[in-house]
């Protein structure tokens, strides 16, 4: 396999490891922001106590993505930052304020209204992962156009095609999802019972967006289409929502700990489904993995140095998840 | 404001306001570690106070450090696309390495904040330290990429400029990085240490000499002395290495117009581009042939010897380079004094020494910014020095202006923010009660 797609490959592993951790991170923050009924400050605080230990090594798989493609790929990173200037900077507000709110309300969570920390904690953790959806779903919209390194945006601009909200709102969608799944595994009772709830609501609106994606995609993107529908990507995607009715199922009939399994494969096999039918397209339809690769022995460099740094990586990651997320760990 | 100057600003705040939170996330942990450990040796209880209260500041501070590298990451390609692809393969490497100092640092961090109940003691402290040195590997693996864009080496360029043949590990091959890198890492841990001491030395001055404050205090400057005492010498390399790769920034920090043997060193005064003067400036003389090349008659250059498009704004880089140096010299003097006294098992009882660290103990971030400012702005015009130009990197986007705008109102206000969290955690004394586990 040529380096690139090894490396390409990475990036995509670090997008879905992403998406599975940190967006549940995002998730809690929009549980946060609509903690209700009898239990909503132990809503808010579960989901503090959920995040607290975890979120910040979560967020590092952002800059793991953004490191390797700017090194694999620097025309791609060039293009998109040039192109997604706006939304981009909105996502860096986003991350900041969700950052900085999250640690300035502190843990304790007093009173049943939420602190004004805690609500903008909660707005940014809604905006953020939209906007990261929408700036995904750019380099499939086909109107981002490089021509020699000149970036030309052709239409409206590549973040707002209809592709790109859909991506938006199914990527907030997922984020609770997520998010409530894992919290039903975190908690006991009448509380696991309000994740239960938000969980199987979050679910049914990501099969929603889901099937209202489809004949948005075959309308305004038919080669990203052409690529879902093919016989690389079809299986993957048909095995994603296999999974994801097991996930429902777990859910309804409380199996919890099967329900979480399936939900992060659920997540994991739709992006895998994205990454390949996007293949061999970073930015469609002028930019290739191929076309925007860097030198090779940068990327030989790449090739061996992940794989290394993630033989200390994963380890210190089982201790942390351990530690926090096992079975004693329960509170 | 044109796309250039806002791009610049931008960069350079983000940079400035990062720097802060990347200092604190250096010295911090591993002052917290030194506490616990004495803590563990001796079991006398206001170590384990100072390093909960140390964990504390760690893991408010981390936060903004990691959402502010956030934006910088991003910003890299959003103020200089051009830039980016240009050098994204030779500087990306380091970066990639730099990412795995941070996810070490980020979960061992988690361990150590939310561990308190959950690990055993010794277990507790041992997830410190990767926290203390992962963060100080950061910190010395990021400045290799600034290295390599003061003084780039290992690569070959295509027709087109491209780079077509890359070293992946060029930064660290750089004659800068070891340099920059030491003097840097040094640099952490003085205005760390400084900062921190100030905070026990107010206390102390309000008449709280308990041992948790003379415990802190003493901590704090035995790490801040001890770096400031190594400072000079660290700058001295530093200093060769422009002398020898930059001229021209050398000729900017010392304010030196013309060409000459035998240059004197200038400390102070107010350089005039216009007519290539100083006003009120003192001459050492032969000091800067001395330094910069060890011989009293060598030759340096001078400002006026460089086309006048490639000279870097003397006024800013000669001022903040006698800032950083003054600074610089006061906090050795401070240590000196603080070891002194510490030696005779006096520092308590002198109240001129508390009063000068609580007036000092701000000294080492002024430095450690002023000379981020001489190495950045002293690097101009030039992004990658010799190679590319900053102009030529700059984002073809519009909303620059606007995006700076919003930067700094936004920095501004987390800024102002953290400054009352941060008092409300120092005048908190000892946390005393045992459940404060958390990390703000
Ligand atoms: C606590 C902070 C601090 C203190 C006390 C000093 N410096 Fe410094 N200096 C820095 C913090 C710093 C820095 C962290 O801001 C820089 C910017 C880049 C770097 O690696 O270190 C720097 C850069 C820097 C450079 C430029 C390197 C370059 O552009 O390649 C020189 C020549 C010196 N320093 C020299 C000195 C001397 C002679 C000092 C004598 C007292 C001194 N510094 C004290
Ligand atoms: C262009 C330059 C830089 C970029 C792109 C950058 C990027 C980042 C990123 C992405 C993080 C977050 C990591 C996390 O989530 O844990 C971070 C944190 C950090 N950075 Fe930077 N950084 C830059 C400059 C520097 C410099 C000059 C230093 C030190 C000399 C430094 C030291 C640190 C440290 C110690 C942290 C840990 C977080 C903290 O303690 O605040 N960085 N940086
Ligand atoms: C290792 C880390 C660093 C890297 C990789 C880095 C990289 C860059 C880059 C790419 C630029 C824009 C291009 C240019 O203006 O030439 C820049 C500019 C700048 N940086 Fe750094 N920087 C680092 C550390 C710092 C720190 C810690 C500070 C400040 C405290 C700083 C201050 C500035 C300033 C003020 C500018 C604007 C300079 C100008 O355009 O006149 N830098 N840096």
């Amino acid at each position: 396999m040529p380096l690139e797609e090894i490396v390409a490959g990475y990036g995509l592993l670090g997008v879905i490891a992403y998406a599975v951790l940190a967006g549940a991170d995002f998730g809690g923050g929009i549980w946060d922001l609509f903690a209700g009924g009898p239990r909503r400050v132990q809503q808010r605080v579960a989901i503090a106590h959920a995040m607290g230990p975890v979120w910040e090594a979560n967020h590092v798989w952002l800059i793991f993505v953004i490191v390797l493609l700017f090194t694999a790929f620097p025309p791609a990173f060039a293009a998109l930052s040039i192109a997604l200037f706006v939304p981009f900077h909105l996502v860096l507000i986003g991350i900041t304020l969700r950052g900085a709110a999250f640690v300035f309300r502190g843990p304790e969570i007093r009173g049943p209204s939420a602190s004004p920390w805690g609500t903008v904690f909660g707005v940014a953790s809604v905006i953020t992962p939209v906007l990261l959806g929408m700036s995904v779903g750019a380099v499939s919209a086909g109107s981002l156009r490089v021509n020699e390194g000149q970036v030309r945006i052709e239409g409206p601009p590549p973040w707002l095609a209809p592709v790109s909200v859909t991506m938006g709102a199914l990527a907030l969608a997922t984020c609770a999802y997520l998010a409530a799944v894992y919290l039903t595994n975190e908690t006991d009772g009448p509380l696991r019972e309000d994740f239960r709830r938000r969980a199987l609501l979050a679910g049914t609106v990501v099969v929603a967006l889901a099937v209202l994606a489809l004949p948005l995609i075959y309308w305004e993107a038919p080669d990203l289409w052409k690529g879902l529908m093919s016989v690389r990507v079809a299986p993957v995607l048909a095995a994603g929502a296999v999974v994801a009715l097991v996930s429902g199922w777990a859910l309804w009939r409380s199996r919890f700990r099967l329900a979480r399994v399936a939900t992060v494969g659920h997540v994991a096999l739709l992006l895998l489904g994205w990454g390949l039918a996007q293949y061999p397209y970073l930015i469609y339809p002028d930019v290739t993995l191929h076309k925007a690769a860097a030198n090779a022995a940068t990327l030989r460099f790449v090739a061996v140095a992940v794989p290394v740094g993630l033989l200390v990586l994963l380890p210190s990651l089982w201790l942390l998840f351990r530690v926090f997320k096992g079975e004693t760990a329960r509170t | 404001m044109d796309t250039l100057t806002a791009a610049r600003a931008q960069m350079g705040l983000s940079l400035g306001f990062h720097m802060v939170f990347a200092a604190f996330g250096i010295g911090l942990p591993l002052l917290m570690v030194i506490a616990e450990g004495l803590w563990l040796r001796t079991g006398r209880p206001h170590y384990l106070e100072l390093a909960r209260k140390w964990g504390k500041a760690t893991g408010l501070l981390f936060a903004i450090g990691a959402v502010s590298g956030t934006a910088l990451s991003f910003e890299l390609g959003l103020l200089w696309p051009v830039f980016m692809k240009f050098a994204g393969a030779a500087v990306g490497p380091a970066f990639a390495l730099e990412g795995f100092a941070f996810f070490i640092e980020a979960i061992f961090l988690g361990l150590y904040l939310y561990g308190w109940d959950r690990l055993s003691p010794r277990a507790h402290w041992l997830a410190g330290i990767p926290v203390a040195v992962s963060g100080m590997l950061s910190g010395a693996i990021v400045v290799a990429v600034n290295a390599w864009m003061q003084t780039p080496v290992g690569f070959e360029r295509g027709p087109h400029g491209e780079l077509v043949s890359v070293d992946p590990l060029a930064p660290f091959r750089t004659p800068s990085w070891v340099h920059l890198a030491v003097h840097s890492t040094l640099s952490c841990y003085t205005a760390v240490g400084f900062a921190v001491a100030g905070v026990y030395a107010a206390g102390l001055l309000r008449g709280r000499r308990d041992d948790y404050h003379r415990a802190g205090l003493t901590l704090a400057m035995l790490l801040g002395a001890a770096a400031a005492l190594l400072m000079p010498l660290s700058g001295d390399l530093n200093g060769r290495v422009v002398a020898k790769h930059q001229p021209a920034k050398l000729a900017a920090m010392e304010a030196l117009f013309e060409t000459r043997a035998g240059a004197p060193l200038l400390i102070g005064g107010l350089p005039d581009p216009a007519t290539g003067t100083v006003r009120f400036g003192l001459e050492i003389p032969y000091g800067l042939s001395l330094l910069a090349a060890h011989d009293p008659n060598a030759v340096i250059r001078g400002l006026n010897d460089f086309p006048s498009d490639e000279r870097p704004d003397v006024v800013w880089v000669h001022l903040a380079f006698q800032v950083m140096v003054g600074a610089g010299f006061l906090l050795a003097a401070l240590g000196l004094w603080f070891l002194w006294a510490w030696w005779r098992g006096r520092v308590v009882e002198s109240r001129r020494l508390l009063q000068a660290l609580l007036l000092g103990s701000p000294l080492g971030f002024v430095a450690l910014e002023a000379g981020w400012v001489v190495t950045e702005l002293g690097r101009q015009p030039w992004t990658v020095y010799g190679v590319m130009r900053t102009r030529e990197a700059v984002t073809p986007a519009a909303e620059v202006t606007a995006s700076l705008a919003v930067f700094t109102l936004l920095y501004l206000g987390l800024a102002a923010v953290l400054v009352v969290l941060l008092r409300r955690l120092a005048t908190g004394g000892p946390s005393g009660a045992k459940g404060g586990s958390h990390a703000a």
